[in-house]
């Protein structure tokens, strides 16, 4: 087995042994989504009219909440530093802890995601491209969050910081997230919105880790 | 033969200047002991030494090749343990030890773990998840790194703390053991570990100029440190 999945299968197994992180983001998803329809009212029509935008925007802060830990924990117990010391190169070190972190965290959403669709009283029309959108979409929130939380290592209140600085970034995410979901359910193609979606993906997996790694090793300094 | 050698060696944290043109040698079966009060940059110059931390001026040399230029290779023959124990409390003690094995490269991890928490005298806690165990019991464990993941250099930083004075003994053997294969130590220490043959590197006589404040610092930090 390569050093690559030597990593990736120590945090799965770190995530499962720990088990919260992955059912704190899912309940997150589903209780925020959930929240709506109390709070805007049962109406079908309005409901089946915010879905996916509802979906979306409670996927990126679902996302959120088990970033701050992605590699905190490795920073606290010095982990880290052997990490960095080891002849995988830290790139992509931080690849394998994002790609464990979505499969952890990101994964569960895309299976609760057509649920919540249902609940929602979405378009039959939306639901694959729903999928599909976040199967292309949380990665590039895991990605992206990993900058983040190399950024904001050892700061206080880092988890408060990495909001703001990761957010902002997540827009464009969020627009052609939704927009696909949106034009499918209008009879429209949503090629463009997917192919801009796996446009991003395909420039932030080498990108993320590599700016990522650049921000540890200030970090472990 | 290989020599690890270091000159010129300034080291800056955050804009209080540890140490300034710090020279060392190593050959091959040499241990560094490194000494000075608490302040001194025993433990930046360990992070120097391991690629951790840039040093503001200076080179590393290994066998005359500027270690900048070779990091990975670096990366390789170096292994590091600071003063944490890299321990996750929810694996196991064998799991822990064969995750950094694997990491190293290491053929057969898991034996490796096995055979190195045997020398070390602990093969007990093999099964033990990492947050049942005492502080000696990690430390043994940071240190069963060295046999299960081996490399030429070992950086070791303070490595004798929470251990009891069975395993210092037990570890000065495997010092002499690694020193005996052609293997080098650097370690710093404020305590007495028996290294034969080991030269001193007293990092005070590198500190720069103090002004009246800085020194009375030193003065008070040496206080503390005294034996």
């Amino acid at each position: 087995m390569s050093r690559f999945l030597r990593l990736v299968a120590r945090d799965l197994r770190l995530a499962l042994r720990q088990g919260s992180d992955a059912t704190i983001a899912v309940m997150f998803f589903v209780l925020c989504v959930v929240l709506f329809p109390f709070g805007v009212g049962p109406e079908p029509n309005i409901l089946a009219r915010i879905a996916a935008g509802v979906i979306w925007v409670a996927a990126l802060l679902a996302s959120l909440l088990s970033l701050e830990r992605l590699f905190q924990t490795d920073y606290e117990d010095g982990s880290l530093e052997l990490l960095s010391l080891s002849p995988l190169p830290l790139e992509a070190a931080v690849l394998a802890k994002t790609l464990a972190h979505w499969l952890v965290t990101g994964v569960p959403l895309i299976v609760a995601a057509p649920l919540l669709a249902v609940l929602l009283n979405m378009d039959a029309e939306g639901f694959g491209v729903l999928v599909l959108t976040l199967t292309l979409g949380t990665p590039i929130l895991s990605l992206i969050g990993a900058i983040g939380a190399a950024l904001t290592l050892g700061a206080r209140r880092g988890g408060v910081l990495l909001s703001l600085l990761i957010l902002p970034l997540y827009i464009p995410v969020l627009i052609f997230g939704a927009g696909a979901i949106d034009a499918a359910i209008n009879g429209l193609t949503p090629r463009p919105h997917l192919l801009l979606l796996a446009g991003i993906l395909a420039a932030a997996l080498p990108l993320a880790p590599w700016a990522g790694a650049a921000a540890l090793r200030q970090a472990v300094e | 033969m290989p020599v690890f050698a270091g000159s010129e060696l300034t080291c800056l944290r955050g804009d209080r200047l540890v140490f300034t043109g710090l020279e060392f040698r190593i050959a091959p079966g040499g241990a560094l002991v490194l000494l000075g009060p608490n302040g001194s940059g025993k433990s930046s110059l360990l992070r120097v030494m391991a690629g951790l931390l840039k040093p503001l001026r200076g080179t590393l040399d290994w066998d005359g090749v500027p270690v900048s230029e070779d990091p990975d290779g670096h990366r390789s023959r170096v292994q590091y343990v600071g003063h944490l124990d890299a321990v996750k409390p929810v694996l196991t003690a064998a799991e822990n030890l064969a995750f950094w094995a694997a990491l190293a490269g290491a053929a057969d991890p898991a034996a490796n773990a096995r055979a190195a928490l045997d020398r070390l005298g602990v093969p007990h806690i093999a099964g033990v998840p990492g947050r049942y165990l005492s502080a000696g019991q990690k430390r043994r464990l940071n240190l069963a790194r060295l046999l299960a993941a081996p490399a030429t250099l070992w950086l070791l930083d303070e490595p004798t703390v929470a251990l009891d004075r069975a395993a210092i003994a037990l570890f000065e053997g495997l010092i002499a053991e690694h020193r005996a294969q052609g293997g080098m130590v650097v370690l710093s220490t404020h305590t007495d570990i028996a290294t034969p043959g080991g030269e001193e590197l007293h990092l005070d006589e590198f500190a720069p100029y103090a002004d009246d404040e800085e020194a009375g610092d030193e003065d008070h930090e040496e206080e503390g440190a005294a034996p």
